[in-house]
């Protein structure tokens, strides 16, 4: 299987990431908007400020590898090629949703693109990320597993446990811990005696880095490296950190009322494309968000609530 | 010392957890508070806030995201003699906990032959409001219900949150304390002083004649707005808040269900082995009366939390339908009876985001 994305030229790739996170970022902020309304009765967690580690990563995947994330899941979801008009459906509670409108916004799947279900409870997904990267290894295909992750999901024992089994049996898989040095309000300072998240990584037996700029093309670039390495020469698990910074609340439509203070090194992802992208590029893109946006928002709000027998439907299999 | 002690005070469920918690940890040193978000400003709904900075942190801990560890931390300080009040944010995180709490916590006082105690309060919240779907908002108390070792309480009002909590403290085996998020802002009158709400006492809430309605943890909210709606149609309908689950207190419901004649039993939970289950083995195997009793349960449908709001409104046993299934279990058939319509505020108002 080729990697779509490994002849692409810079430009091409810098268009794409530019893309992919403007997207992203407009979806959220325009969920962010129209979160008072009350029409979308889900909690809500918001990537906005993260969205070039799930980007980046996604950039070097195929649609046939597959990713698991978690609750923070929009931006995970629309970067692997998740619907978006299921998206906004599940959201608003609708039986044209993802999920029929049983799991919201926590619990987006889009099995057609590789995105595996996300999860409420706290680092549920590592150990079935593991689980579906051994399913690849015994069956011999060359796909990869990529599992994504809070700081605060590093502190729960499944975590340790997962990495041991994915080091000991070499599994096709990436681990990608998207440090936002937050659990809720606790800084990671808080819950951690270090914040070598990294080096605990690497003490399994893996091959482990930080990437602190935030930045999606580093990130893509890792990744795309990453895949390669366990795709030709199985050298899997590999382990990455992503320093990021999470500018909305833990959950919710308002911004953070310590973002002022926000550490400095941390860049913007958006705006860091930005200036590598052409005023008409970003004029397209714009015009083509704005429409397709408002098209699944109609989509969300003109499709019909669930029927009552639906409550039953899909209890077991 | 004892301060004054005024009766008519009115104060919130939340206020008053936080309340029995600062005067046990005045009182008592080794009364301690850890979990998840205990001491950010948000305070587990206002049930911790405040307490670090009058306890100071090494008392109320902010622990790492480990459920499991941070329950055998626990139970591994009340062998020591301390007396631990874990806290989760939503009851399903117990779920992580399950090897410390069942295996290790319920049995070492047994299986020890007495030698250890291992007095730890887990304090859990329902999350139901809108939209928090399948891993978010369960009510899993008749899971611990099913094991010898652990007491569960499951306080509704106000005033029995706080003596409940002080009888869970001070008692000398691992209790589960099962908030629900919907009555956090339930206002009552509770007293200023330390007293306690004891296990194995229900609470007749409301008294009557032609049925025992027995209603568990926030459903007892929709069956006392259910009564009302019996008392319009002329039926007077016994409401019974067990209060304390694991002991349960069957005679209070027996002798209730040998003068009504009827029972009905709503649990904020699902019916299946579940506590709706365990109270009516309880009744039939000891209910005095001869001539048939009739029976009914109700609970969540069962199937998985939904989000979807339409949905979770079928999920969730209401007022009316509690009222409705009263009505018809006393005529003895299905009847085209409708209710008064009773509002929920506290769901109908709520608004997120969380
Ligand atoms: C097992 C478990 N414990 C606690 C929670 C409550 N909770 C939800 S999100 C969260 C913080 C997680 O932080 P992190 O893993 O860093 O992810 P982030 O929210 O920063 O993306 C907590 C404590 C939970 N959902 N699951
Ligand atoms: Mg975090």
């Amino acid at each position: 299987m080729k990697n779509k994305n490994i002849n692409l030229n810079s430009i091409e790739l810098i268009n794409n990431l530019y893309k992919s996170i403007y997207r992203i970022r407009t979806i959220e902020e325009k969920i962010a908007l129209i979160y008072p309304t009350d029409q979308i009765k889900s909690p809500v967690h918001l990537s906005i400020g993260q969205e070039a580690v799930t980007v980046g990563a996604c950039a070097a995947l195929v649609e046939t590898d597959i990713v698991f994330g978690t609750y923070r899941g929009h931006s995970l979801y629309l970067a692997k090629g998740g619907d978006l008009k299921g998206m906004m459906a599940e959201l608003y509670g609708k039986s044209t949703g993802v999920a029929g409108g049983k799991g919201g916004s926590m619990h987006l799947i889009d099995t057609s693109r590789g995105v595996m279900g996300m999860s409420a409870v706290v680092a549920t997904t590592i150990p079935q990320a593991a689980g579906y990267a051994y399913a690849f290894k015994l069956r011999k295909q060359k796909n990869i597993v990529v599992s994504f992750f809070g700081d605060g999901a590093t502190e729960e024992g499944v975590f340790h446990e997962t990495l041991n089994f994915a080091a000991l049996k070499k599994l096709p898989m990436i681990f990608v811990c998207e440090n936002n040095q937050y659990a809720v309000l606790s800084h990671q300072s808080e819950r951690q005696s270090s914040s070598n998240i990294t080096e605990r990584a690497s003490v399994y037996g893996m091959h482990s880095e930080k990437i602190d700029q935030n930045d999606a093309q580093a990130i893509y670039e890792k990744i795309n490296w990453a895949r390669n390495q366990i795709v030709e020469k199985g050298e899997g698990p590999i382990f990455f950190e992503c320093m990021t910074e999470r500018y909305r609340e833990h959950v919710g439509p308002n911004e953070r009322d310590d973002i002022k203070t926000r550490s400095a090194e941390i860049n913007d992802p958006l705006e860091q494309l930005s200036k590598l992208v052409s005023y008409d590029f970003k004029e397209g893109v714009s015009k083509e968000v704005d429409l397709e946006l408002n098209e699944a928002i109609d989509f969300a709000d003109k499709s019909s609530f669930p029927s009552n027998d639906t409550l039953y439907q899909d209890v077991y299999a | 010392m004892p301060k004054s002690n005024r009766r008519d005070r009115s104060i919130t469920y939340a206020s008053a957890i936080n309340e029995a918690t600062r005067q046990l940890m005045a009182q008592d040193d080794s009364v301690f508070v850890l979990g998840i978000g205990v001491d950010d400003p948000r305070g587990i709904y206002g049930t911790t806030s405040n307490l670090s900075s009058e306890f100071g942190q090494d008392r109320v801990v902010n622990m790492p995201l480990a459920e499991d560890a941070i329950t055998g931390i626990a139970s591994g300080s009340s062998m020591a003699g301390m007396r631990p009040i874990v806290v989760h944010e939503r009851m399903d995180f117990m779920l992580l906990a399950m090897n410390q709490l069942i295996n290790v916590a319920a049995k070492s006082h047994y299986m020890y032959g007495g030698a250890v105690k291992v007095p730890m309060v887990v304090r859990s919240i329902i999350g139901r409001s809108w939209g928090q779907g399948a891993q978010h908002s369960q009510a899993l108390h008749s899971f611990f219900m099913h094991i010898p070792g652990l007491k569960v309480i499951a306080p509704t009002t106000p005033h029995d949150a706080k003596g409940a909590l002080v009888a869970s403290v001070r008692d000398d085996n691992p209790v589960i304390f099962v908030e629900h998020r919907m009555l956090h802002n339930y206002k009552g009158q509770v007293p200023e002083n330390l007293y306690e709400v004891p296990f194995g006492k229900a609470r007749v809430l409301r008294t009557g004649g032609d049925i025992t309605i027995v209603g568990i943890s926030h459903a007892m909210v929709e069956c006392i707005r259910a009564a009302k709606s019996l008392a319009a149609a002329s039926i007077s309908a016994e409401v019974i808040d067990p209060i304390s689950l694991s002991p349960i207190d069957v005679q209070t419901i027996c002798e209730s269900v040998e003068k009504t004649g009827n029972l009905l039993i709503v649990d904020n939970g699902w019916t299946p082995c579940g506590a709706s289950a365990e109270i009516m083995s309880l009744v039939i195997e000891n209910v005095q009366r001869q001539d048939k009793v009739k029976m009914k349960r109700m609970g969540f449908e069962f199937v998985t939390s939904p989000t979807s709001k339409i949905l979770e409104d079928l999920y969730y046993p209401d007022s009316r339908r509690i009222a409705k299934n009263a009505y018809d279990l006393i005529m003895g058939k299905k009847t085209d009876w409708e209710p008064d319509v009773q509002e929920s505020p506290e769901i109908d108002e709520f608004k997120g985001p969380f």
